[in-house]
This record gives C-alpha cells, structure tokens and sequence, in this order.
C-alpha cells in the first residue's frame, strides 16, 4: 500500500517552474472547494438574487424613463451594490473557518497561509464575477434596440471587476478579525462605505487635505472606469488597497498562531 | 523520527506548554496523557504546525519543523481533538478535496478515497453531508483524511472521544495496525486506553513532562507500597484490624467492605516492597480466620497518574 500511493503522488518540484506550478495547484484546489461551498449553501444564491434584483430594478426603472441607450446608470449604482454583495461573499470566508475551528485541519494541510488566503480570494472572485457577469446580459439586451457604444461599456465592466476585487480584499479582511460571520459582513460594509464617504465631506475638510481626501475616495477613481477611461492612477489605487488588506489579513492570522 | 526540544508555547500569562522535551522513535506509538488543560493538545498542535511555539525546536524527520513547515506537514497526518469538517461538504467529496490538497494524482484520487473509506468503514456514509453523520462517523472521516496520504507520521488528538464502545475497540486496533509502520502521537486522558494501545507513555502536567516510559515502566516506579486486600470471616470479639496492625511492616489497615457481621474487607498497606501474604496466611491459620479472598493490589497507571498530576 505504501508504494501505491507514493506513486500516486505528484513527484517533488525540482526548479521555479515547478514549484510554481505545485503553489497554484494549491491555490486553485483550495479555490475550487470554496467555490464548491459556494453553490452547495443557500447563502451564496441568496447573496446573487438579491444583487441581481436591485441591479436589475435600479437599472431598467429609469431606462425606460430616459430612453437611452446607454449603462451608465447600471455603472452609476453597481459600486454601491458591490458594497454590499462583496462583504457577504467574504464574510464566512474565514470567519466560519476559525469558529468550527475548522481552520486547525486547513492550516496542517501543506499549503501557505498566503496560498489559502489567494485560493480563497480566487474563489470568491469567480463567485463575484460570475454574478457580475449575469448582468451582461443588460447590455446584450439594449444593444438590439439601437447602436450602443460598447467601448464604456466594456471599461465599465472591467471597472467593476477591480473595484469588486478591492472590495472583497477588504471583506477577506474583516473575516479575518473576527469569528462572527454578521460582524464581519458589517465591518467589510463599513470599510467599503468609508471609502465611499471620505470625499463627500471635503467641504468639512482643512484646505490642505482635500487632495488626499479625494484621492481615497472610491468614486473618485470609478468615475474613470464608467467613462471606459482605465487610468494607471486609479489602478495604483486600488491595487494599494488589495495589497495593504491582503498584507493585512495575513499578518492577522500568522500573529494568531 | 519526532523530537521535541524545550517546547514552550504561552496564551497571555497561561503556560500552556513550559520547556517539554521528549523524543518519538520511528514506529513508535507514543500516547500524551494529563487532565484536561494539562497541555496535550497544544503540544500536538505544535507539533503539526498549526501553532508556533514561543521557543524551542520540533525535529520531524531530520528536518527542522519550524523552518520547513509546507514538507513537514507533507508527511504528517493529524486529527484534530474536535475534528470540526465541513457540514455541508459530503464525505466523497470532501476527501476528494483532501486528496487533491494532499498532492495525490487526479487518476488516482478516487481509488485512493475509496480504499480509505474501506478501511475506515465508511462505505455506508460516503454519499451523505458531513453534518449528518453520527459523532463515531464523523470521526473515522477525520481519521480517512488524515491517512489519506499515507504519511509517515500520525497525530491523533484524542481519537476515540465520543465513541462507544465497539467503535473504541475498532480505532484501537486501527491505530496499533497503523503503529506497525508509522510513528503515531497520540493524546488521551482515558488511562486504559493508552495502556492497550502505546508503547511509551508520557504524562504532563501543567505545561511541564512529568513522567516518561512504557506503561509497565511507570506502574514499577512508582511501586513504593505494597497493598493487600483480604476478605475474612472471624468470630464475634475477635480483633481482626488490631491484630493485624500487630504485623510486622504493616504500616496501615483499613476496613473497606462490610459483607456482614463477620465477614469483613481488610486493605493492608505497608511502606516496604514485600510480600505481606505469607505473615497474613499464617496469622489467620493461627487465630482460626476463614479466608474468603486474599490478593496483592497492583498499582495501576491510574494511580501513578493521579499521584503525578495532583500534586501542587
């Protein structure tokens, strides 16, 4: 028997090829099981109905009101959905995890903490992007009542996608604090709502910081990608965000070992 | 080969491991016993990588466990004392997740899960969600993923907790099967439980090693009484307790079983490793006693544990 399974084994990764190879098949073995408890819990298709329903409303109650062919309204009202949608695909990610105390057998299996955290990450970015995803069909549909112009379009998606990204980054985090699913889908949604505000007030704000008050503020650089605009500055920013709650979320969980 | 050096592991101001140092040889089973909060489970926990230790080293196949812990959880298998899986996962399912996460070739992952489930006795569970396992289901799940990948070493925390009976008695003789070849650490508090099943023993308390060897290694260090209980019929008036006090070596005698008027349960304890049945046979030939039982109480583990983690 012993042999058997040796042999059944992958061989041992000789070179930076290889062991790059094994981390992603970590990586995407971790993600797939995530994504698996994605679509075998009601959660999740409660999660992407609700989405879907007020997307779909916010959108089409006032097309038909302008008339125009054009997303720009579904653009306008999907980063504020995303602030929702994103912390409660997150939010069991790891929470749940550490309260069953599941989390003691996923952390003896040979994988990093940083490859769990991109497997889980991975997974609950195919889940978002799926949903998103669903919402294609807005544009498919309107596109046959006149000519549409596809270029926003298309950077409004695109946009979309990062600016999920970013937000489930700081769902994954929030997850991460705390063992209580409910608190950590509450503190994801205030980050993200943070975000949103922070350049609503400049009028409050000393002269001087207006600029930085603005530069953190989310709309700011979503403005950009709802006018099929991707600007490096916008992606500086949100890749800061991934990077500084990703370091973040780590850095929770190896103190707690 | 496991070896553990000056291991010392703190949550807040609790030592929950204070500078425990033992070795594991290959093959060996080697079972953890204290009370509960003695320190057990965090040991293991260390040991399987999921906590790091504050100091101290954890030697696992020659190599350094705590610099190379991605290999070393490669080889080790570990149930955790809760086993705490996935609810909504079905078995298959979940071991086939295991099995992938455990490196094992996608052609053979179904094979390989199947002969755990034979060999766990899971045959009539694989189709169901974990969650709706019985507790002695859920368990041997645990134990079908920890062996999944054939390692070389196991780490068993408290395997057969909540089990009955008949399901104690299969893990058992699983894990002395498994023993055979593969080095197992396992905890318990349930004495008689590593008495059947290890082969070395080490008790802690408080954080800290206080007793290491084989069972019957233990039971003769600590031999430093001698009891014998004796059941005797005497007539009315006869001062059975005093006159035996009068023997020599006893130290003390006690009554501890009152069948009736005469016949009456006697534990005699003395100080010094000798055989007191002689003395006592002659004596009761020589004032006329019926004996009804006369043996020697052996010192069980159990004593010997509850000597080492009571004091202080």
């Amino acid at each position: 028997m012993p042999q058997t399974v040796e042999q059944a084994k992958q061989a041992e990764p000789t070179g930076l090829l290889a062991t790059a190879a094994l981390a992603w098949r970590r990586i995407a073995g971790q993600a797939k099981k995530e994504l698996y408890s994605y679509f075998y819990s009601p959660i999740a298709y409660v999660v992407m109905v609700i989405y879907l329903a007020f997307a779909g409303w916010f959108f089409f109650s006032r097309f038909f009101l302008f008339g125009q062919i054009d997303m720009r309204m579904y653009f306008g009202t999907a980063p504020l959905l995303l602030m929702f949608l994103a912390p409660a695909i997150t939010m069991r990610l790891l929470s749940e995890e550490v309260n069953t105390g599941s989390y003691e057998m996923l952390m003896t299996l040979p994988l990093t903490t940083t490859q769990m955290l991109l497997g889980k990450f991975l997974a609950a970015f195919v889940f978002l992007a799926i949903t998103i995803g669903v919402t294609l069909s807005y544009p498919l549909t309107i596109a046959t009542l006149g000519p549409l112009d596809w270029g926003p379009v298309i950077g409004g998606y695109v946009g979309l996608l990062i600016l999920g990204a970013a937000y489930l980054s700081i769902g994954l985090f929030t997850s991460a604090i705390t063992q209580n699913q409910i608190v950590a889908f509450i503190l994801g949604f205030a980050i993200c709502f943070l975000l949103f505000l922070v350049d609503k007030i400049l009028m409050l704000v000393p002269g001087f910081l207006v600029g930085i008050f603005q530069y953190l503020g989310v709309e700011y650089h979503t403005m950009n990608f709802s006018r099929g605009v991707i600007d490096s500055k916008d992606l500086v920013y949100f890749a800061s965000i991934l990077i500084i709650t990703f370091m973040g979320t780590r850095l929770v969980l190896e103190r707690r070992k | 080969m496991v070896r553990v050096e000056d291991l010392s592991k703190s949550f807040g101001l609790v030592k929950a491991v204070d500078n425990i140092t033992f070795e594991v040889k290959r093959g060996e089973i080697l079972g953890l016993l204290g009370p509960n909060g003695a320190g057990k489970t965090t040991t293991l926990r260390l040991i399987s990588g999921y906590l790091r230790p504050d100091s101290g080293n954890i030697v696992v196949a020659e190599k350094d466990a705590l610099a190379n812990t991605e290999p070393v959880r490669e080889i080790i298998g570990y149930l955790s004392e809760y086993n705490p899986i996935y609810h909504d996962m079905l078995v298959f399912d979940y071991l086939h997740y295991i099995a992938e996460m455990r490196d094992i070739l996608p052609a053979q992952r179904t094979q390989r899960v199947r002969e755990m489930v034979t060999t766990c006795g899971l045959k009539d569970a694989v189709a169901k969600k974990i969650g709706e396992l019985s507790k002695g289901n859920r368990q041997r799940v645990g134990l079908a993923q920890a062996m999944l990948h054939d390692p070389e070493y196991l780490i068993l925390d408290e395997p057969t907790a909540g089990l009955d009976p008949n399901q104690i008695i299969e893990i058992r003789d699983l894990i002395k099967r498994l023993g055979q070849k593969k080095t197992v650490i396992l905890s318990s508090h349930i004495l008689s439980e590593v008495e059947a099943t290890c082969d070395r023993v080490i008790i802690i308390h408080q954080g800290k090693v206080v007793a290491d060897g084989n069972p019957k290694e233990l039971q003769k260090q600590s031999v430093d009484e001698t009891r014998v209980y004796l059941k005797i019929a005497a007539g009315k008036g006869s001062q059975v307790l005093e006159t035996l006090k009068t023997l020599a070596n006893v130290n003390e005698v006690e009554i501890t079983e009152d069948e009736s008027q005469e016949i009456k349960g006697y534990l005699v304890h003395s100080n010094h490793d000798i055989d007191l049945r002689p003395d006592i046979f002659s004596l009761a030939q020589k004032k006329g006693w019926i004996l009804y039982e006369m043996h020697r109480e052996v010192v069980s583990l159990e004593s010997v544990f509850r000597r080492l983690t009571t004091a202080n």
